[in-house]
């Protein structure tokens, strides 16, 4: 399963909730896939994603928000995960498409081979922090996400993608902001 | 650590200030300049600590986009680490957050704070964001303009907080 896949199995079981996705391919793969009024495709501001999420589930409680997020990313902003585990950010569903690199600037490594993020984030209280390798069960984890008291986080093992990038994200980052905030009202 | 009763009475102040400008969104990353101000806000239960300050901003400009109006509080040394959350989502997708920023290295300080206290406005400047240095019976009415230029902008805007206010 690579990027792509994984966003192909997880983007159809969302509804109305608000997703974020991490800057880089992530965000440009998800576009591809769907495009959605509650989606925030991140440009910019790498690590962004996860603090970002948090603040919409803080700021809005009772609705689910997804926070589609890279390794790299995880690991540059890495104290987001105990915030959100102390915070106890039960809205909070944090999913990590971990293909062990930088794919979207040449695929250099990252620590993530190295260092389970899973553990980081149950270490960092999370109510559940589960690793999956296929597509059926990465639908069966996220689905039970959605219908669990959070935080939850979801590290996804992916492989690289052999295929052609995805455009880059096509609307104004204003435009993305006013859909966004709109669709959440 | 204690707060002297100026100090108190400021925050208790400037909170209702913002609180009659509908902030009501508040997390950040505690400086000393802060202190009664942030004791206020944690006794009441409505404050978010982050890690750090770039993340104290992604969390206030999600709040934002859930249709809060958010506020951080910081010092001066964790602008260098939010340069690139304002350059690259806060000012291009027109995310307002109001800044307050405490102005550690005005005047004698110690010396780690000396090169940002006399860089931290023209820093600020040259990215494009709108600051104010009020003095301590002028907050309220810097409160007004920087409620009125992130509504006509859609940017953050910073009021640097001079020692003496809300602590020392």
């Amino acid at each position: 399963m690579n990027a792509r896949q994984a966003l192909e199995a997880l983007l159809p079981l969302l509804d109305d909730e608000p997703a974020v996705f991490a800057t880089g391919y992530i965000a440009r793969t998800a576009q591809a896939v769907r495009r959605r009024p509650q989606d925030f495709h991140m440009i910019g501001s790498m690590g962004m994603v996860s603090s970002l999420a948090t603040g919409v589930a803080l700021g809005r409680p009772g609705r689910k928000v997804i926070a589609v997020d890279g390794d790299g990313a995880v690991l540059m902003n890495l104290g987001a995960l105990p915030t959100a585990g102390a915070l106890r950010v039960s809205d909070l569903v944090h999913v990590c498409l971990d293909n062990e690199s930088y794919e979207s600037t040449g695929a250099q490594a990252s620590y993530s081979a190295a260092v389970a993020l899973e553990s980081v984030a149950a270490a960092s209280g999370y109510r559940s922090a589960v690793r999956v390798t296929d597509a059926d069960s990465l639908r069966r984890e996220f689905g039970r996400a959605l219908t669990s008291e959070g935080p939850s986080f979801l590290l996804v093992k992916v492989s690289l993608d052999d295929g052609p990038a995805a455009p880059r994200i096509e609307a104004a980052p204003e435009r993305i902001t006013a859909d966004f905030k709109a669709a959440l009202r | 650590m204690h707060w002297s009763a100026q100090h108190t009475d400021n925050a208790a102040r400037f909170l209702s200030d913002l609180d009659r400008s509908g902030y009501d969104f508040f997390t950040g990353v505690p400086c000393s300049l802060l202190g009664a101000l942030l004791e206020r806000l944690s006794g009441d239960g409505r404050y978010y600590p982050a890690v750090r300050e770039d993340a104290a901003i992604g969390m206030a400009s999600g709040a934002y986009l859930a249709g809060r109006r958010p506020v951080v509080l910081m010092q001066n040394s964790g602008l260098g680490y939010s340069l690139n959350v304002l350059t690259s989502l806060n000012l291009i997708y027109k995310i307002p957050v109001l800044c307050l920023i405490t102005y550690r290295g005005q005047g004698p300080d110690a010396p780690e704070h000396w090169v940002m206290g006399r860089s931290c406005e023209a820093l600020l400047r040259d990215i494009g964001i709108r600051a104010s240095v009020p003095a301590p019976d002028g907050l309220a009415q810097a409160l007004q303009e920087a409620t009125r230029s992130m509504k006509e902008t859609g940017e953050p805007y910073a009021l640097l907080i001079q020692r003496g206010i809300f602590g020392a």
